[in-house]
């Protein structure tokens, strides 16, 4: 059985720039994937072609999500499909509520899938059971979405977001980057609560302290556009113990 | 030299041209080689853009002002009243309506353009007056048509201690231009001056305003948005003059447009003209496209493409929209917006 998502010798190009260089991967469902590896490595450039970002063009190689390819369909056909990406850096977007966002895209993507529209009672009630367990204050969901918030609110909006979607495939890009502490627990404990059998998260990151809350089944090492070495949680460990450097050689 | 001139004497002549600076982007006389006929009495069976907002009618049908002389807000009271410019033939119009607000009364004036038939050329001047304490609020709903040469002039005095707010919202016409002067004397008078332009096709646009602080401690709040494609124009003049002796002013101006395709147009001037001390002034303008990352951004949360620009293109917009006080005219103003750009439930 092919695993939930399976990335196959993927290469990409970013403008004129190869980024990606033939990287294999697979999630099977029901489990969590950390992804290391050094600044510039092409950990968010994955993350951008997983989802169909213009601008970024896949040369080689195929992606599949449960025997679906990813790779023909359109950005937000990927979304119905239940891909999620939590940005490294979330976008603001003037004058629009962020609830008024998040419920667009909601009912889009159950247009999408032949669904009904959610009904607004509904749709209030999930919003502030879910604002409450992320400690979000609800008068923050009225406001233009991200507009003015701090890197750690825009953070916990991202995670905010994804509980509201309930996407089946994760893609988490530095979710703990500008989280205070209090924060990355709530956040861990947002996207702890999405595990489940038929779900597969990919969690970007450098810092072991996520997955200390955030356990994975796998990690890899991403360096100059593959992966270079795989193992299970005790190779964040190593990597936190002795850094990059016989990886950065392996793919040079 | 101005439309309304070269209507009454049939002169093309004495039309603007782009000779003129304040009409380079808005050219009449290289537009109009000759003028159409005079209009004839009209009657008018359609409701305008304001309907059902329980305001006095006041109908210019074909530049008649018929059944009344001039709009008037006695003291103390509050009004609203509908004022409707409507062509009902492709003919020459040329008409004034004077407009007072007596001291402390408040009015909400609603005024439509509307092109029964396509094609005219319209001259219309509105005196304003607003006196010590008194309010108003002017909502501006252009609605030409697509051979339209419509210009509109309003010459607005406020006494000291009058609050006049005024959007504008146009779709445009073969030619347009909604020109407002204001003389502001300061001394606890307020301006909000706004406009939305949305032009497609071939249409154009010029909104110009004008307003002379000449009292001490003047506010002026002003901001336009515009949004064009295909091979639209849109033009946008604001001057702010602080003269001499008008300490104190606080003015604010933006013009903001996005500009949706390669051929359509926006040609933007802001001035501030300042000649008094301890001023606080500001202006922004800036022309661009929709942000690329952020419609990425909503895609990626699940919206089609054109949902994610129509909903951000209505946002930009928006933000004009909310500083209308009238609850009733926002709505329409709302659902004007929407359906100029196909957003509409
Ligand atoms: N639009 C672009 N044009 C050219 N090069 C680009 C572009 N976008 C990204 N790159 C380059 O691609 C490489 C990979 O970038 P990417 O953002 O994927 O790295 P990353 O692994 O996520 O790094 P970090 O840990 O710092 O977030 C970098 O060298 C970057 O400079
Ligand atoms: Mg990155």
């Amino acid at each position: 059985m092919t695993a939930m998502l399976s990335i196959t010798n993927l290469h990409a190009t970013v403008g004129e720039k190869q980024i990606l260089n033939g990287l294999t991967l697979d999630v099977p469902a029901g489990e969590v994937h950390a992804i290391m590896g050094p600044n510039g490595a092409g950990k968010s450039t994955l993350s951008y072609v997983l989802t169909g970002r213009p601008g970024y063009t896949v040369t080689e190689g195929a992606a599949t999500l449960n025997g679906d390819d990813l790779l023909v369909l359109e950005a937000n056909e990927r979304a119905a499909k239940g891909v999620f990406l939590s940005f490294q850096y979330p976008l603001e977007i003037p004058g629009v509520p962020a609830l008024t966002f998040i419920r667009t895209a909601l009912n889009a993507q159950r247009k999408a899938r032949g669904e009904d529209e959610i009904a607004a009672p509904a749709f209030l009630k999930k919003a502030r059971e879910t604002a409450a367990a992320l400690k979000i204050d609800f008068e923050m969901l009225k406001r233009a979405l991200n507009v003015g918030f701090s890197g750690g609110e825009k953070k916990r909006m991202e995670i905010f977001q994804m509980a509201m979607l309930e996407p089946r495939f994760l893609i988490l890009d530095e979710t703990d980057s500008g989280l205070d502490i209090d924060a990355l627990r709530i956040v861990s404990e947002g996207v702890n609560a999405m595990r489940s059998p038929d779900r597969g998260m990919l969690v970007i990151t450098h810092y072991q302290r996520l997955l200390d809350y955030i356990k994975p089944d796998r990690v890899h090492v991403l360096s100059a556009g593959k992966i270079v070495a795989s193992g299970g949680p005790e190779l964040a460990l190593q990597l936190e113990a002795e850094g990059y450097d016989k990886y950065v050689q392996v793919a040079a | 030299m101005t439309l309304a001139t070269a209507i009454k004497t049939g002169d093309v002549s004495q039309l603007p041209s782009r000779r003129d600076e304040d009409w380079r982007w808005t050219d009449l006389r290289g537009l109009l080689r000759s003028l159409p006929r005079q209009p004839d009495h009209a009657d008018v069976s359609t409701d305008g853009p304001f309907a059902g907002l329980c305001g006095d009618l006041f109908l210019v049908p074909n530049g008649f002002v018929e059944g009344f002389t001039h709009i008037e807000s006695a003291a103390g009271e509050a009004s609203v009243a509908e004022l409707r410019f409507v062509a009902a033939d492709a003919a020459s119009i040329a008409t004034t309506v004077l407009v007072v607000v007596r001291a402390g009364a408040s009015l909400t004036l609603l005024e439509s353009y509307e092109a029964l038939a396509d094609g005219a050329v319209s001259a219309i001047t509105l005196d304003i007056e607003v006196a010590e304490g008194g309010r108003l609020e002017r909502i501006v709903l252009a609605a030409d048509g697509p051979e339209g040469v419509t210009v509109s002039t309003a010459t607005v005095r406020l006494a000291p201690g009058a609050d006049y707010a005024q959007t504008v919202l146009t779709s445009g016409a073969r030619r347009q231009r909604i020109e407002t002067h204001i003389a502001h004397p300061g001394q606890g008078a307020s301006v909000r001056l706004d406009g939305v332009y949305l032009l497609r096709d071939q249409r154009h646009a010029d909104l110009t305003t004008v307003v002379t602080h000449g009292g001490l401690d003047g506010e002026t709040s002003q901001l336009t948005k515009g949004v064009v494609r295909d091979q639209a124009r849109g033009v946008f003049q604001g001057r702010i003059v602080v003269e001499k002796g008008a300490d104190g002013t606080e003015a604010r101006m933006g013009h903001h447009a996005l500009i949706l395709s390669d051929k359509a147009e926006v040609d933007a001037k802001p001035e501030l003209l300042i000649f008094a001390d301890d001023v606080q002034c500001a202006h922004g303008n800036t022309i661009g496209a929709l942000d690329e990352a952020a419609i990425f951004y909503a895609r990626q949360r699940g919206m089609p493409e054109d949902v994610a620009r129509a909903m951000l293109t209505e946002a930009f917009v928006g933000e004009v929209v909310d500083r209308i006080d009238h609850a009733g005219a926002r709505d329409v103003a709302r659902a004007w917006v929407s359906a100029q750009l196909g957003t509409g439930e």
